[in-house]
């Protein structure tokens, strides 16, 4: 089943099942690859996996020092003695755990906001008949094409026009309107068998039902990718939070990150253990589900 | 049939209508194919109600506002100027620029976010041990938002006790004024966005390795031959969609790019690295003239229009020659 599902929703070409980057999987030896080849393999990858961890872990190793001592040259890694000063400095002083709250907040609304308004308009344009149908899905897909970088001079406006600068609504409501979401659900929703449908509409069940009871349970992994995505796109977008608000209080994560540089100076220390607490919740949720989130990214071929 | 929808206007409707209804089959068609349209329109109706207010509403307002002389700050409507913000547009050199400066990023960023993420997979789906290990490593960096990673670099970056410059230097090499100089400024943004992004190639690029049978390899090398050859003559072949989705998702991301600039450089130093995305953003929001933003937004969403609509000719083309 999971695979199939992941075939379905590979919408746009690099179809996934679901051993793809599974790493619990053995790893079939290749033909004609030799043993010196994967030693060689092998030691370029560590290399390079070491250097992409580089900046990450001098991002830790500056925010566990004393700040007196993050400048110092020649550079060294670990300070005279390693301290969470700056950690509790910026926790304790800062805004920080307000933008968490407010970037949490705002990021599941605008998620289950985009699932529902999305997989309901899927289900329609999947399993109604109506007039009008297959022009409204195009109307509906040509919105792809829109990037939403174009649309921030008269978003913003409209947001001033319905007095919904500086609020949550004025962040959650412009991101909701997903047409890959209604996409992705389409694609799913067409490979499901009719029978199971045509079952339950014979005994007696409302559509709005058979979307709800069938339909959402069956539908797991594209909500799943649906989901990830858009939470993912939804707690890392710094443009439009940055254009809608302007209140400190009201910021998410990435926009109060944003002005951290200037309001710490050359505290480097606790810009550096901002960074780290700002890049923490991500990294920790994808430590957990890894697999969902790099099928659910593959899968899809949705880049933020 | 359509026993659906719980509102109460329709519910009442559909218990009158049989009494009034003549059985004729006309009548009927048409009440039921009335009553079903309605039914099947009202899952799509809340998505289409959003999607007009933040999506087809500001599009076409962004049009109307191009029109006009239009201030933040002043009255809408009252100066109406046909398309002389779009002449502007074509005639300003900023605008040029900074497109310019878009163009040079993805053509700086591009090249490396594809070829290097092919290498990764290419590596990673060989049997090495602790694959996971670097999946982490590439793909972690992608789930950072841009502010962490401007913080994170531009730290990097610093002159004397950055991490970079330190090493420089403790080789006896010079300093590199990473993103103080204008000449390099862009490369160390590209850099940075090369490091950001590419987990996201690879793990596209991972997915199209595991679909190509194993059995081909086994013939290959019955025929004799070798790892590279193998990769060169069935690997990169059979990758030639995955490689132009990548290459159309990477264009149109590039050419988008705001966010690391603006909080690496915020455009500098003196305007080398400014994107015209942030010079939209700087006239309609710290010069308020948003009719001309919106002029400079159209003539920039045409392009992306163009680049995406030659990318997904290219796409399906090459769907059609590898499937048929």
């Amino acid at each position: 089943m999971a695979s199939q599902v992941n075939q379905q929703v590979a919408a746009p070409g690099a179809g996934l099942n679901a051993r793809t980057a599974d790493p619990d999987v053995p790893k079939s030896p290749k033909q004609g690859q030799g043993r010196i080849g994967n030693w060689i393999a092998t030691g370029l990858l560590i290399l390079f996996a070491a250097l992409w961890f580089l900046p990450l872990a001098w991002a830790v190793a500056t925010a566990l020092k004393p700040e007196a001592e993050t400048t110092d040259i020649p550079v060294k890694w670990i300070a005279s003695k390693v301290t969470l000063e700056a950690f509790q400095s910026v926790l304790n002083a800062g805004n920080l755990p307000r933008w968490y709250f407010n970037s949490a907040l705002t990021s599941l609304a605008i998620t289950v906001i985009t699932v529902l308004l999305g997989s309901l308009a899927a289900f329609g344009f999947s399993r109604a008949r109506f007039r009008g149908r297959n022009v409204l899905f195009w109307f509906v897909l040509a919105g792809i094409m829109v990037p939403g970088q174009i649309l921030i001079v008269p978003l913003f406006t409209q947001m001033q026009a319905f007095r919904m600068v500086d609020t949550y609504w004025g962040i959650i409501l412009p991101q909701v309107a997903s047409p890959i979401a209604v996409f992705i659900f389409k694609q799913f929703f067409d490979g499901i068998p009719r029978d199971l449908e045509e079952a339950a509409t014979l005994d007696g069940a409302s559509r709005l039902r058979v979307y709800w009871q069938i339909w959402m349970p069956l539908s797991r992994s594209a909500i799943a990718a649906v989901s990830i995505f858009t939470f993912v796109a939804a707690w890392n977008n710094f443009l439009w939070p940055f254009i809608v608000i302007t209140n400190p209080d009201m910021m998410t994560l990435p926009v109060g990150l944003s002005q951290v540089q200037t309001a710490y100076g050359i505290r480097y220390a606790q810009i550096m253990a901002s960074a780290v607490l700002g890049g923490l919740p991500l990294l920790v949720v994808f430590l957990f589900f890894q697999r969902q989130i790099v099928q659910g990214i593959a899968g899809t071929g949705i880049k933020g | 049939m359509a026993r659906t929808v719980s509102t109460p206007a329709v519910s009442t409707a559909r218990e009158r209508v049989p009494k009034r209804a003549t059985p004729t089959r006309g009548a009927t068609g048409r009440t039921r194919g009335w009553r079903a349209d309605l039914a099947g329109l009202s899952f799509v109706i809340p998505f289409l109600i959003a999607y007009g207010i933040f999506l087809v509403w500001p599009v076409i307002q962004g049009f109307r506002m191009s029109l006009f002389n239009w201030s933040l700050t002043g009255s809408g409507t009252t100066d109406f100027m046909g398309f002389a913000n779009y002449r502007e547009t074509f005639q300003d050199p900023n605008f040029w620029s900074s497109l310019w400066h878009t163009l040079l990023f993805t053509l700086l960023s591009t090249p490396p976010l594809v070829i290097l993420s092919l290498l990764f997979a290419l590596l990673a789906n060989r049997a090495v041990p602790a694959r996971w290990l670097y999946r982490l490593a590439f793909f972690s960096p992608y789930l950072l938002p841009s502010s962490v990673v401007a913080l994170i670099w531009v730290w990097m970056y610093q002159p004397g006790f950055g991490l970079i410059n330190g090493y420089l230097m403790r080789l006896g090499l010079g300093e590199i004024a990473w993103l103080s100089d204008p000449d390099v400024a862009m490369i160390s943004i590209a850099i940075t966005t090369v490091w950001w992004t590419i987990g996201f190639n690879f793990v596209l690029y991972l997915a199209g390795l595991q679909e190509i049978p194993q059995d081909i390899y086994e013939a290959a090398a019955i025929d004799g031959a070798t790892g590279l050859e193998q990769v060169r003559s069935i690997t990169l072949p059979l990758l030639a969609r995955t490689t132009t989705l990548i290459l159309v998702l990477q264009v149109l991301a590039s050419l988008k790019v705001f966010d690391q600039i603006f909080l690496m450089t915020n455009g500098g130093p003196n305007f080398s690295t400014r994107p015209v995305i942030q010079y939209i953003y700087e006239q309609g929001f710290t010069t308020y003239r948003v009719g001309y933003a919106s002029a400079m937004s159209y003539a920039f969403f045409l392009l992306i229009l163009v680049v995406s609509l030659v990318q997904f000719t290219l796409l399906n083309r090459r769907r059609g020659g590898v499937d048929g």
